[in-house]
């Protein structure tokens, strides 16, 4: 079953953003697996990653990616390795516990609540960081006016990155397709995290706001010192901005490395294109 | 001992009518992944069919029965065709209310139809009372069973064989894909119905001719507790159907010997409420992944 | 900036000051002599009504799941509140003190009902979860029948707490906008925010951090007390209480209402429960066919509802209304 932090050796093959050497990582993965009906959808999934890196995780469709995303978050229980979040296993946490421990996602699919307006998608995912509780939630002490205050000034500053302030009492789910993922990564951003999952920021948009995209997921990550691990087909926004790339063929990790490393890598091309023999005939 | 043996054949009778109304529920629950909450009436509406037709039509039983499974078949696809339908898209929510408002609207329709005054259910067959050491066994029990048995079987073998049952299986699986590989998924829907409400015929037969009184409401009680059947079993499994049927009837009949006629209803929906809790998947279901 | 949020407020302060006029309205017309004897009479169902269909619309319409055990939460309520009435009777006490202690008896022993029920179903969801409370609202209903401390199956004799309209109109009243005030601030908050964030959707919920069972628990112990408060005041108006009378139909009843009056809207749920309290009384001669009504009017609301042609209809009659909105969007 799952192995136990401590008896868990940091690999040596480890690579980080130098700036993050000399600091802890921010997330570690070790041996991770997980084994559907006896069908192994990820394996020995090993992965550091710095305490401000941007780093990518690609592979062909059904390579397991998303499933890496649903283990880290608990959405799937991993059948084998650890976890370690900040050097803490998070072995019995639930999805919203590792959410509070720091991993905050957006979904492949968009999951926004539709019915709220933008600025509520924001202040939802705020927590306890909105500083009041049931009693105050029914009875509006003075205190509620003052954390809702508060919380609404945080999220029109987090729409401000994205251009959105305007928009901030509308219906989420009355947005355009865009702004809903935006908005997506606006709210994960909102739950403080350290911690940062992408599944597939640019899908569906043009060239130019995929460049834009970029540019925010980097002002992001300089303005909150966070890590951010993103999945991504749109092979320039990947090489543009991920510092570290993991590859990942059939639930296993066929090559890491940097930008270069990975356009250069054999195995990589070959998943990516298929066997040489093939792509000849 | 002969008053333990001839609780377990009551037992068994109930149980059999449970399993017999558990297999439309479960059919629908795995095909169409709705709580059809108004099954239960069409098996109340299979009933005065089956009055209607022998007390006023003077049909005779054979030809009664074809009609209370025409009716029934009948009635099932036109209730899914105009309430479930066009919400095949909605929260599921949105369905379980309509399918409560279907059930009320053949409850009153009923009602207003015939009066709250029970009437009795013709007697379809003679059969003899078997009497073995001091037990008796009601030849209606014996045959309950056997067609239970019987309706199981072709339901597994027509589900497991058939081309139109792999269809089921598939949109049972992920309607998207069946959609992809050319199975029409409105079709298979309406014909799980068709089948699950002609099933709902057969339990109308044998719930009338061996509790013989029916009214508006006989329907809701029974209907309500052969889901509990069908989810003691497991949801969407035939043979778990069959078996949660059985021994919900043997449960329910030993509480009413044992403990008290009083609290065998309670004992029955205590007995759900565990196993939805402890086991939501039942005896013989599968677990069900969301997809993420 | 915040423009649609003081309007959301000016909303539900113009609800519940509508709400209050509405009370004060009826009890100046009740104190005055000028109500008939049918209108008097239906003023307390109709207050239990309101209070029933505004807390049981924080579980369908706010947390979107389905509750079919309202009414046993109700009989909770009713009987144990009832007994610490009739207790209190002999006593020296006011009604005034009395008849507030036994509410706050009755919707508290509701809300430890609504917990133990709650504890162990609610990760259950949908279908299973109706089904669930269905069952606990049956199993209540039985334990009541059969205890004798409640009258067994002959039900409960409440002629030493029997008051009439005149008497329980001023408490009904503060109930009501006591109900109405709690629902409106608990949408308008963070309680609220997360608990609609789960309806609208419960994977993403959880991702961004929110503890569902706590959410749920919560609606399911507020809107318990509540129904337990709402039946201590209908069993005074009652003189003799079966517990058969509050099964799984009466919680279907409640739900109708909530689905007339709109998921998830409180105005909503006082005006619907209000016309489906007095029009059948008003109109007599069609009461056989209510309840086929009520059947039509669920099935009809749902396909309305969740029709895409009748949506875009809603939505463009809401954005009409809203000019507001518009001119935000050209922002």
């Amino acid at each position: 079953m799952t192995t136990k932090a401590k008896l868990v050796k940091r690999p040596s093959s480890v690579l980080l953003p130098e700036r993050d050497a000399d600091k802890s990582p921010v997330l570690e993965c070790v041996g991770l697996g997980v084994t559907f009906g006896g069908l192994k959808a990820v394996e020995d999934f090993d992965l550091t990653i710095g305490r401000t890196e941007i780093a990518g995780l690609i592979g062909p469709n059904g390579a397991g990616k998303t499933t890496v995303f649903n283990l880290l978050t608990k959405v799937y229980q991993p059948t084998a390795g650890a976890i370690l979040l900040d050097g803490k296993d998070t072995h019995s946490m639930t999805t919203a516990q590792v959410n509070r421990a720091g991993i905050a996602r957006t979904f492949q699919n968009i999951r926004l609540f539709n019915d709220l307006t933008v600025a509520e998608n924001l202040t939802v995912a705020m927590g306890d960081s909105v500083r009041y509780g049931l009693a105050g939630s029914i009875l509006h002490f003075p205190r509620y006016a003052r954390e809702e205050r508060i919380a609404r000034e945080r999220a029109d500053e987090l729409l401000s990155i994205f251009h959105m302030e305007s928009h901030a009492d509308e219906r989420a789910g009355s947005l355009p397709y865009g702004a809903q993922r935006r908005l997506e990564i606006l709210r994960a951003l909102s739950s403080n995290p350290c911690l940062l999952l992408l599944d597939e920021p640019a899908a569906g948009m043009n060239p130019s706001e995929t460049a834009e995209l970029m540019e925010n997921i980097r002002r992001i990550r300089d303005t909150f010192q966070i890590a951010v691990l993103l999945i991504e087909h749109d092979m320039d926004l990947v090489m543009n901005i991920c510092e570290g790339i993991c590859v990942l063929n059939f639930g296993r990790i066929i090559a890491k490395g940097t930008p270069e490393d990975i356009q250069r890598n054999e195995a990589v091309i070959e998943a990516y294109l298929g066997k040489k023999k093939e792509a000849a005939s | 001992m002969t008053n333990l043996i001839q609780t377990l054949i009551s037992g068994l009778s109930l149980g059999s009518i449970y399993a017999l109304i558990a297999l439309g529920y479960t059919m629908v629950y795995g095909i169409a992944k709705m709580l059809n909450f108004a099954h239960g009436d069409v098996i109340m509406v299979g009933a005065y069919s089956g009055i209607v037709a022998v007390a006023q039509l003077g049909l005779s039983p054979w030809v009664t029965v074809i009609v209370s499974i025409a009716v029934c078949a009948v009635l099932g696809v036109v209730i899914e065709f105009c309430a479930y339908k066009p919400l095949r898209q909605a929260a599921p929510l949105s369905v379980l209310i309509t399918a409560i408002g279907v059930s009320y609207l053949l409850q009153n329709a009923a009602l207003l139809l015939f009066g709250s005054q029970q009437m009795a259910y013709p007697k379809l067959l003679k059969l003899p009372i078997f009497t073995v050491g001091g037990v008796q066994i009601d030849g209606i029990t014996l045959l309950t069973l056997a067609v239970t048995a019987a309706l199981m079987a072709a339901l597994t073998l027509f589900i497991d064989r058939t081309k139109l049952g792999k269809a089921m299986r598939a949109v049972s699986e992920d309607k998207d894909a069946a959609t992809l590989m050319g199975i029409n998924v409105d079709r298979t829907i309406t014909l799980t119905f068709a089948i699950g409400s002609a099933l709902a015929a057969f339990a109308s037969m044998f719930y009338g001719m061996t509790y013989v009184y029916i009214k508006p409401t006989t329907g809701a009680m029974p209907g309500i507790k052969a889901f509990t059947a069908a989810v003691f079993g497991g949801i969407g499994s035939i043979p778990g159907a069959m078996l949660g049927g059985i021994l919900l009837g043997l449960i329910e009949q030993m509480s009413k010997t044992y403990i008290s006629t009083l609290w065998a209803d309670a004992i029955v929906f205590a007995v759900l409420v565990v196993m939805l809790v402890v086991k939501p998947t039942g005896l013989l279901g599968k677990p069900m992944q969301e997809k993420v | 900036m915040q423009l649609t949020q003081k309007k959301r407020r000016r909303g539900d302060l113009l609800t519940a000051a509508a709400v209050a006029v509405l009370l004060a309205v009826m009890a100046a017309l009740l104190y005055s002599g000028s109500l008939t004897r049918q209108v008097t009479n239906m003023l307390i169902p109709t207050a239990v009504y309101i209070v029933m269909a505004v807390s049981l619309n924080l579980v369908v319409g706010l947390l979107g799941e389905l509750s079919l055990g309202h009414a046993g939460f109700m009989s909770v309520g009713l009987f144990s509140g009832c007994l610490v009435a009739i207790a209190l009777a002999d006593t020296a006490l006011p009604l005034a003190v009395r008849l507030p202690a036994s509410m706050l008896a009755g919707g508290l022993t509701a809300a430890v009902f609504g917990l133990l029920v709650g504890l162990p179903t609610l990760r259950l969801r949908g279908d299973y979860l109706a089904i669930v409370t269905l069952a606990c609202g049956e199993i209540i209903k039985n334990i009541i029948t059969n205890l004798h401390i409640t009258g067994g199956a002959l039900g409960l004799n409440t002629a030493a707490i029997y008051a009439g309209a005149k008497e329980l109109l001023p408490y009904g009243a503060v109930l009501v906008l006591l109900t109405v005030a709690v629902m409106l601030n608990l949408k308008r908050s963070k309680y609220g925010r997360a608990i609609m964030a789960i309806r609208d959707n419960r994977i993403a919920a959880e991702s961004v951090g929110l503890n569902i069972t706590r959410y749920k628990l919560a609606v399911f112990v507020i809107a318990a007390f509540f129904a337990g408060c709402a039946g201590v005041l209908y069993g005074h108006s009652l003189a003799n209480i079966k517990a058969a009378a509050f099964d799984y139909n009466m919680s279907i009843e409640i739900l109708v209402i909530v689905v007339l009056g709109g998921m998830g809207s409180v105005p909503g749920s006082v005006v619907s429960a209000i016309v489906l309290t007095v029009l059948p009384e008003a109109l007599r001669e069609v009461a056989d066919y209510r309840m086929l009504v009520y059947a039509v009017v669920l099935i009809l609301v749902m396909q309305a509802t969740n029709n895409p042609a009748m949506k875009r209809f809603f939505g463009s009659v809401r954005e009409r209304l809203t000019p507001v909105r518009k001119e935000r969007a050209a922002l």
